[in-house]
């Protein structure tokens, strides 16, 4: 019941609906263009450094690559990187909080210590020091997404450890506990779909983080690496040439921008159908 | 009060500690900081070696980090790699950056203050719509770029007018006038868009927090009383309403130094700024373990003190949590 109030109140919210046709279409975009030229983004041509034209439709940089596939490939190694962040983190954050919010004691305080070094470290040094000794493997964005699923889970924990502190004090918990249920079932089937709502949004969150934190270090030279590319390396090439050859830095960041707010709107679109109340305030 | 703050400061504590050895052991994990010197035409076994004995390459990590740690405490933090000593370095860098980052929460905080109550006092006009998306559109661009739109918008405009208004690389000319305000025109200049990226960002989120606050406050039982009793609005708002709206903002400028300064570090790469974020940077790519581990234990000292301050201002705005 809940499910379909809340399935109404998104719709009418079409910001959230907007964002994900959004992803999905570059996502489909990029997809196709992986399947039918698969290599399209490194294909060198003799057309350097062209302005967007029907050939190219956001232009060539210094050596010939087609900006337009290596935008599309660059966004799905994004997409990718933000998707295995969000399921890991997203299942490492609920888990550990839950834990903590659920059990108390050391592993209440030991979890909480963990949250408040990602809080008190700026997460960049962990990312950059550790992508310097990672990323010469060869799924360079495999190693990245689990490098950033490291540093993210925290921000879940703590609102999975939240919530699950307000739910365990209800009285079917209680009602569960007295007809002798084990803690991991009272867990599993009374108290986490209770939480489904601030899980759902921090999982958005998680996926902005994600993103953002991808193509920084991209940007930096730590993150994807070549011949994989991402935005983050599209913006870092394109950056120095922004006055003479525009399309190169331009073209890169709109695409990555829109990208992000989608995410952003989908959690916007998530926030407000979940906690309607919200809205008003 | 004060044991409120004694209190936060000990907590802090192991959070430096475990951090500073991660990183510690990370980077000397991560290659071998005598690279370059051993590359170098000329160089002899016996120079490599000896600099490795100093660098104390040979020992056990947790033995490097122990020795690094005890004169930690007394404040010095090791040599780098090219033997300079570190804590001077670091601390030369830190100002370069906290000039940015503290400019750039000051203006951040004031931004939001405006558009926040602002909006706050006007919501679902166009105004308030306008405001709410474009600072999800700021939130969710990745600074990275944003700096280097501003940095391209202020080339643009200093051709436009003829001549550097916005200086677009470096924080400081190397030459500048002798006199004081030369200088700190030159400074100046140097902020500007800089401190503009991170304050924008900054400010996209803290406003529509300082929104969310001055509403709920200007529903208040007690500023509808103060409306009650007749006193002009410019008094509810400015000092009722305001007051209690101040609180969570404190919070959430707290929570997000960390974040800023991280930011600062992409910010200084684009702008080619010779600050914390560039120290950090060359500092992993050579494997230099003290200069990288100095970073972190100054930087997360300044979260901490920055931290603590916003307890202090906490405390001010709510005496409640001055008299628990």
């Amino acid at each position: 019941m809940a499910s379909t109030a809340g399935a109404r109140q998104l719709l009418r919210h079409p910001g959230a609906a907007l964002g994900a046709c959004g992803l999905a279409a570059v996502f489909a975009a990029a997809t196709v263009a992986g399947r039918i030229a698969p290599d399209g983004h490194r294909r060198l041509s003799a057309d350097f450094s062209q302005a967007p034209s029907l050939r190219h439709p956001m232009g060539t940089d210094a050596i010939g690559h087609d900006l337009f596939l290596q935008v599309l490939h660059g966004a799905q190694k994004s997409l990718q990187v933000a998707m295995v962040v969000t399921v890991l983190a997203t299942v490492t954050g609920t888990t550990l909080g839950a834990l903590a919010g659920y059990r108390g004691g050391w592993v209440d305080s030991l979890i909480s210590r963990l949250t408040d070094l990602v809080l008190t470290v700026p997460v960049i040094v962990v990312l950059v020091v550790a992508a310097a000794r990672l990323r010469e493997q060869r799924e360079s964005w495999l190693v990245i997404a689990l490098l950033i699923s490291v540093v993210a889970w925290p921000q879940t924990a703590r609102v999975v450890r939240a919530a699950v502190l307000s739910v365990r004090e209800r009285t079917f918990v209680s009602a569960a506990q007295a007809l002798g249920a084990s803690p991991l079932r009272i867990l599993v089937v009374d108290v986490l779909p209770n939480a489904v709502a601030p899980i759902a949004v921090s999982a958005t969150l998680t996926m902005a983080t994600a993103v953002l934190l991808e193509t920084a270090l991209s940007f930096l030279g730590l993150g994807v690496a070549a011949p994989e590319t991402s935005l983050g390396r599209l913006v870092a090439t394109g950056q120095s040439a922004a006055g003479t050859r525009p399309w190169l830095f331009y073209f890169p960041g709109i695409v990555l921008v829109t990208m992000c707010v989608c995410v952003a709107a989908i959690g916007e679109g998530l926030r407000s159908a979940l906690d309607p109340g919200r809205d008003d305030r | 009060m004060a044991r409120f703050l004694i209190r936060r400061l000990l907590h802090s504590v192991p959070v430096v500690v475990v951090s500073s050895f991660l990183v510690f052991a990370m980077v000397a994990a991560s290659g071998d900081p005598l690279a370059e010197l051993r590359g170098r035409p000329g160089v002899s076994d016996a120079t490599v070696a000896l600099r490795s004995e100093q660098l104390e390459l040979h020992k056990p990590v947790h033995e490097r980090y122990l020795g690094w740690a005890g004169s930690a405490v007394r404040g010095d933090l090791g040599t780098s790699v090219g033997g300079e000593p570190v804590a001077p370095m670091v601390l030369r860098h830190l100002g370069v950056t906290l000039r940015m980052v503290l400019l750039a929460v000051v203006v951040g905080i004031a931004g939001a203050l405006v558009v926040g109550v602002g909006t706050a006092l006007r919501p679902r006009s166009v105004l308030d719509r306008a405001g709410s998306v474009l600072s999800m559109v700021l939130l969710a661009t990745p600074v990275f770029w944003l700096a280097g739109l501003l940095k391209d918008v202020g080339i643009r405009f200093n051709e436009l007018v003829g001549r550097t208004v916005v200086f677009t690389a470096g924080e400081r000319s190397p030459a500048t006038g002798a006199s004081v305000a030369s200088v700190v025109a030159d400074r100046l200049g140097h902020l500007v868009l800089p401190t503009l990226t991170l304050a924008l960002v900054a400010m996209a989120g803290w406003s529509r927090f300082q929104r969310a606050a001055t509403i709920e406050v200007l529903n208040a039982p007690y500023v509808q009383s103060a409306r009650a009793r007749g006193l002009p609005e410019r008094r509810v708002v400015g000092v009722h309403a305001l007051r209690n709206a101040l609180i969570p903002l404190t919070a959430v400028v707290a929570t997000d130094f960390a974040a800023i300064l991280g930011g600062a570090v992409l910010v200084e790469v684009v702008f080619a700024w010779q600050g914390m974020g560039r120290l950090l940077l060359d500092a992993v790519a050579r494997s230099d373990v003290h200069v990288a581990t100095g970073w972190l234990l100054v930087t997360a000292s300044v979260v901490v003190v920055l931290n603590l301050l916003a307890d202090l201002v906490y405390a001010a705005l709510d005496p409640r949590i001055r008299n628990p």
